[in-house]
């Protein structure tokens, strides 16, 4: 039997460690000119120098660089005179070159932080996140892992593969140990991730898909109890690919600890995948066998020593931060706190910017994509963004209910078949038949039946009981199909009983 | 003499997937003692006040613009492989030997 959480954090405080791997938006690759978009055949971005053909030499892309000090100054990090690249050992096949160029003690950035906001029952709780380094390396190559049962590199009898992605320039940005969040650590983690990807999206340095891997999250969990100094042991989940995953890997995490502690077992050090199906984590490579990687530094690269001048034209180009830009929108828009903090935490901000920008009215266009757009996100486990319904399709929906052309429940009908894959919202409109039904006419053939059917309600709003009329309204919606506008039946109703 | 062991030997041989025969390590294993003894030899001669050279020049900053170069084809990169499949390097499990 599991653990319950509230258990967990009442004998335990988790400590957080978070690295975070961007893949920069360049053009090229990061020593190589190699293209670097994505869903190419395999092997067909490849050149010497990124499959580590000998003789080959490598040349920092200078476009990287520049991201990576946006990056840092975004996150309020110094930036070093001078740093290197350095080599990082290891014999596995996802590099060619039998090591992956990185960064090691002279990261390009250092020292930084970045405050979060999370929602909690007791109001908005601000928490600064300390960021130990920002450094760049090279994103490695593919693999597909062949035989076996399952597909995973255990059991496989061979794997394949496919370096378009080996030598993509890649950022890690990695914090200090995180304590004192106690039992909001797995919502600061989240809030973290998201803040982080707000900023780069908004330095345009990255696409920062999660669901495509150019932004992954290694979560690094530890246990101490409450009132002890010393830190625990740390697992470190791989690749947690979606903002909602990072805040259930960080609680899966505490709680697996947790009941290990509890039996008096030790958690081991190690590398742990996370399933998304199952919200469980399984022990990966062994740390120990993985540690040895002989850092030493990058002969072929010449260092790099950004001059402050370059620092400061760059601190100069840096956008708002996403943190005013909210400001901003929520005063546009006038949105009460707590909507503004449900559109962050549902993560339809965006979308709900780019709907507004198509013409909708923010209430209308906040009111989809929070509620009928959110329910139907959350019943299939994904984020909103995932679903195949975009800004332009919720703005020509909220256009077509202003029109009167459609009412909120015919459009919920609009949503569901955009999201089922039926087409864009005229397509369905026509396809399913949807019309609001405003002849007056039919409508009062419909209301005259509901008379019919309900004698004594009708004498009762004849008698100025108005709020009777409700049960005559449903039953002519019903009669209708729900698609005649409510507001319009109410008024046909009430003058036809005399009652306007 | 320099200090690396046998083992240090095998253990390399192991993370760089090199199956290497007992008589293989005995003899590597003198081998690249020699080759270390060589170049602490050179360290004795830098004294404390010469610091590590990672570059011969002092270079620094040589950056390319962020244009795309034509790649090989992938005809022209797997051409090197000793095996392939769906257009991809295959190679041998990666970790069922543990
Ligand atoms: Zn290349």
């Amino acid at each position: 039997m599991a653990l319950k959480y509230e258990d967990v954090i009442a004998k335990y405080e988790p400590v957080l460690g978070l690295e975070v791997h961007v893949e920069l938006g360049t053009e090229s690759k990061m020593f190589c000119g190699c293209n670097t978009v994505f869903g190419a055949a395999p092997n067909t971005q490849t050149c010497p120098v990124c499959l580590g053909l000998p003789g080959s030499l490598p040349v920092v892309n200078g476009k990287a660089i520049e991201y990576t000090i946006a990056i840092g100054l975004a996150l309020n990090c110094s930036i070093a005179p001078f740093s290197r690249f350095a080599r990082k050992n290891y014999f596995y096949p996802d590099m060619p070159k039998n090591f992956q160029t990185s960064q090691y003690d002279e990261p390009i950035c250092v020292n930084g932080y970045l405050d979060v906001t999370i929602d909690t029952e007791e109001g908005p709780k601000e928490f600064r996140i300390e960021i130990e380094r920002v450094h760049m390396e090279e994103d490695t190559g593919k693999s597909l892992h062949m035989g076996g049962a399952t597909g995973r590199i255990h059991g496989a009898d061979y794997s394949l593969l496919d370096y378009n992605r080996a030598g993509i320039p890649l950022v890690e940005i990695v914090t200090k140990i995180i304590p004192g969040t106690g039992k909001y650590a797995p919502e600061v983690a989240r809030a973290y991730v998201s803040e982080l990807r707000d900023i780069l999206r908004g330095l345009g340095v990255s696409d920062v898909k999660m669901e495509q891997g150019s932004l992954r999250c290694d979560a690094n969990v530890s246990l101490r109890p409450i009132g002890v100094e010393k830190l625990g042991t740390r697992s470190e989940t791989k690749n947690v690919n979606s903002l909602r995953s990072v805040e259930r890997a960080v609680r899966g995490e505490m709680i697996r600890h947790a009941e290990l502690l509890n039996k008096g077992e030790k958690v081991v050090q190690e590398t742990r995948h996370f399933h998304e199906d199952t919200g469980l984590t399984t022990p990966g490579r062994s740390k120990e066998q993985a540690e040895d990687y002989r850092y030493f530094p990058e002969p072929d690269l010449v260092p790099v020593a950004p001059t402050p001048e370059l620092i400061e034209k760059i601190k100069k180009s840096l956008p708002e931060k996403p943190s005013v830009r909210r400001k901003k929108l929520q005063e546009a828009w006038q949105v009460p706190d707590k909507e503004m903090a449900a559109m962050i935490n549902a993560d339809v901000l965006d979308l709900v910017e780019a709907t507004v920008k198509l013409g909708a009215d923010p209430t209308r266009a906040r009111s989809w994509w929070l509620g009928e757009i959110a329910r139907l996100a959350n019943e299939k486990g994904v984020a909103a963004a995932e679903l195949p319904i975009s800004s332009a399709d919720v703005a020509e929906i909220v256009a077509l209910i202003e029109k009167g052309e459609l009412t909120d429940k015919l459009a919920r009908q609009v949503v569901d078949g955009v999201i089922a894959g039926e087409g864009r919202p005229a397509e369905i409109i026509k396809s399913r038949g949807i019309q609001v039904v405003s002849d007056d006419s039919a409508l009062m053939v419909a209301i005259e039946k509901a008379i019919a059917a309900q004698p004594d309600v009708a004498e009762k709003v004849k008698g100025g009981h108005l709020p009777a009329a409700g049960a005559l309204i449903g039953a002519v919606m019903k009669e209708t199909k729900g698609q005649a506008d409510a507001a319009k039946v109410r008024e046909l109703l009430l003058k036809h009983l005399g009652q306007a | 003499m320099s200090n690396i062991s046998r083992d240090d030997v095998a253990n390399l041989a192991k993370l760089a997937r090199i199956d290497m025969s007992d008589s293989e390590l005995d003899h590597l294993s003198n081998e690249l003692a020699v080759i270390l003894d060589a170049v602490a030899r050179v360290q004795e001669v830098a004294g404390a006040d010469v610091p590590p050279t990672s570059h011969p020049l002092p270079l620094k900053n040589v950056f390319r613009a962020d244009e795309v170069r034509p790649s090989l084809t992938p005809e022209e990169a797997l051409s090197g492989a000793p095996a392939q499949e769906e257009q991809r390097f295959k190679v041998p499990q990666i970790l069922g030997e543990e």
